[in-house]
């Protein structure tokens, strides 16, 4: 009898203080914008890297996802590093990163990469690098939770399948509907199945890149959507059987990559001037021909 | 029939009392449930105060406690769950069955059974030792890998032969120490009146040690209903991977407290009927003596 009355005692204070857990939660959901005064730094403070804000001073604290996928990446793998190494300044991102840290006054030697797991570069609370820079695209809804930095790659989305299985043979993307797709998740690859394809079958979300190309490896998934620079590494290294079915045509608004940073930081409106710099002086086009010139070319699917 | 003065001699109250640290109100009355539930509200309000006067507590709260991310994820959320329902509800069908299987293998007597013996304990030490997520991203990736014709790709079906295999481990363990805590004399006294090795076990051993260990069994369904989860790592959208999208796509964790919510609403009721059986099994056997 007793024990009754106290599981069912527990049970209502489990409950009263959930309620009151939510209450104090959600009571007030006033939504403070605090982001957007930070962009008024004004030019002077980026010149001098002593003024910037850093996780650690003198130095560039960059994060991104291990293992460190080409063409986003390249060079030979290191230390805690797998696949290619950011540390190289070879491939997309590590060069962009190195040419934004050369604008903001940072040797290479005081540029330091660490290890930041996707779902580990909007946690709240402080962060652990100046900037993330992992192909990650710039949403509205995200925004209210992290800063992005101006665009560094307008991204198109496209489709990778195998070789020789009946959906290699679709050339539009009302053709891919009856289709089983797969996106690998965090991207808005997934937001693009789900928004505009929209497939018969319920789309398949992996956690990495590792399960999203076993599974169309397997043929456990007809076809996988990601970015047409991520595409072309697929079929040319993953997925020796695969081919880029086509890209789809661009959003209205288009699609990019931004760096992520901490709601808030000063830091973003001088990045945001050094990738301005990088744009006008046609940096960003060089390195965009020099690391993802083969991201180009695919039959675009109407 | 026992006065408040008996019960706190009773020796089993002042056992249950002693583990519950002294807390036992119940003889007090109103009074004690009175201070049960202040005490409760005190220390829910120290603990309120504590987190939200926290200085990371605004930004717990926008990113972990916005009602609007909740409750638009929710609908979404309790679609995928069906999935997980479904897997656990025809995983456990099997797993009784096989784990049954496996502890009789296992307490087979005789030097000629060793085999069957040794393979069993291999199986279930296997079973429990591997990480179950390990266990499911090996077949769901792997067996499909193989091409082998007639073996399935589907990864419902492998995540479901991952969890059915771990757990048939666990549950071996269970029905077994009900099997080992069934008397020597019982399969002695079945065996004189001229049953068969088969028939003791099937209908004296069997009856009384499953009857045992069905707190035990729940327990393990339990986690069986969590573990559903660890299908996500093969890209099938269930509960989690659905939460994890809906994370992802806002940057907010308010999906996993509406995950977090379908999964306990689904265990808590079962952990209640297990502590229900505990307690209706215990006062049967006071009733009957003690003995067991």
């Amino acid at each position: 009898m007793s024990e009754r009355r106290q599981i069912f005692l527990a049970t209502a204070a489990l409950l009263v203080s959930a309620l009151a857990f939510l209450a104090a939660g959600c009571g007030s959901s006033n939504k403070s914008s605090s982001g957007s005064s930070s962009a008024t730094t004004s030019a002077s403070s980026c010149s001098n890297k002593d003024d910037l804000n850093l996780v650690t001073t003198d130095q560039l604290t960059i994060g991104t996802d291990n293992p460190a996928f080409p063409p986003w990446f390249g060079g030979t793998p290191h230390k805690p590093w797998q696949v290619s190494d950011p540390n190289s300044g070879e491939g997309y991102e590590s060069a962009v990163a190195y040419a934004v840290a050369k604008q903001l006054g940072f040797d290479k030697s005081e540029v330091k990469w660490i290890h930041v797991p996707f779902s580990n570069s909007y946690a709240p609370g402080p962060k652990s690098f100046d900037f993330d820079i992992n192909q990650i695209s710039f949403t509205p809804a995200r925004a209210k939770v992290v800063d992005f930095s101006d665009s560094y790659y307008d991204v198109n989305q496209s489709v990778v399948v195998n070789k020789g299985t009946p959906i290699a043979s679709v050339t539009s993307v009302a053709g891919l509907k009856p289709y089983d797709l797969g996106a690998q998740l965090g991207t808005t690859s997934y937001q693009f199945i789900q928004d505009t394809i929209k497939p018969t079958k319920k789309p398949s979300v992996f956690p990495s890149n590792t399960g999203a190309v076993q599974a169309l490896k397997n043929k456990q998934i007809d076809g996988l959507v990601v970015d047409l620079p991520t595409a072309f590494y697929v079929t040319a290294v993953q997925v020796p059987n695969g081919k880029v079915l086509g890209q789809f045509p661009a959003e209205p608004g288009g699609e990019h990559f931004g760096m992520v940073f901490e709601k808030g930081n000063s830091l973003r409106a001088c990045v945001n001037q050094a990738l301005a710099k990088l744009r006008s002086n046609g940096m960003l086009e060089q390195l965009q021909q020099q690391w993802l010139a083969k991201a180009t070319g695919a039959p675009i699917l109407k | 029939m026992a006065s408040e003065g008996d019960r706190r001699s009773d020796p089993e109250v002042e056992r249950r009392s002693r583990l519950l640290g002294g807390f036992h109100f119940q003889g007090e009355g109103a009074r004690g449930v009175a201070i049960a539930l202040l005490s409760t509200v005190v220390f829910v309000a120290v603990v309120i105060v504590a987190v939200t006067q926290s200085a990371g507590w605004p930004e717990v709260k926008r990113t972990f406690f916005d009602w609007g991310d909740i409750s638009s994820s929710f609908p979404d959320i309790a679609r995928a769950f069906v999935l997980n329902v479904k897997i656990f509800l025809v995983c456990e069908v099997f797993i009784l069955v096989l784990a049954l299987l496996i502890a009789v293998l296992r307490s087979l007597p005789g030097p000629v059974f060793f085999p069957l013996r040794a393979l069993a304990i291999v199986y279930s030490d296997l079973a429990r030792g591997v990480p179950t997520i390990l266990v499911i991203a090996l077949l769901g990736f792997g067996a499909p890998a193989l091409e082998l014709t007639g073996v399935p790709r589907s990864r419902v079906f492998w995540a479901g032969v991952g969890l059915i295999l771990v757990y048939s481990g666990y549950v071996a363990e269970v029905y077994r120490a009900g099997i080992e805590s069934v008397h020597p004399s019982q399969e002695a006294a079945a065996r004189s009146l001229g049953l068969s090795r088969f028939q003791a076990l099937r209908r004296v051993i069997l009856p009384q040690a499953v009857r045992r260990v069905i707190p035990p069994l729940l327990n393990d369904f339990i986690g069986l209903q969590k573990d559903t989860a660890l299908v996500a790592t093969l890209g099938v959208v269930e509960a989690f991977n659905q939460s994890m999208i809906d994370s992802a796509a806002t940057f907010t964790y308010g999906a996993y407290l509406a995950a977090a919510v379908l999964f306990v609403a689904i265990t808590i009721p079962l952990a209640r009927l297990t502590d229900w059986l505990i307690a209706r099994d215990r006062q049967k056997r006071q009733a009957a003596g003690g003995f067991a």
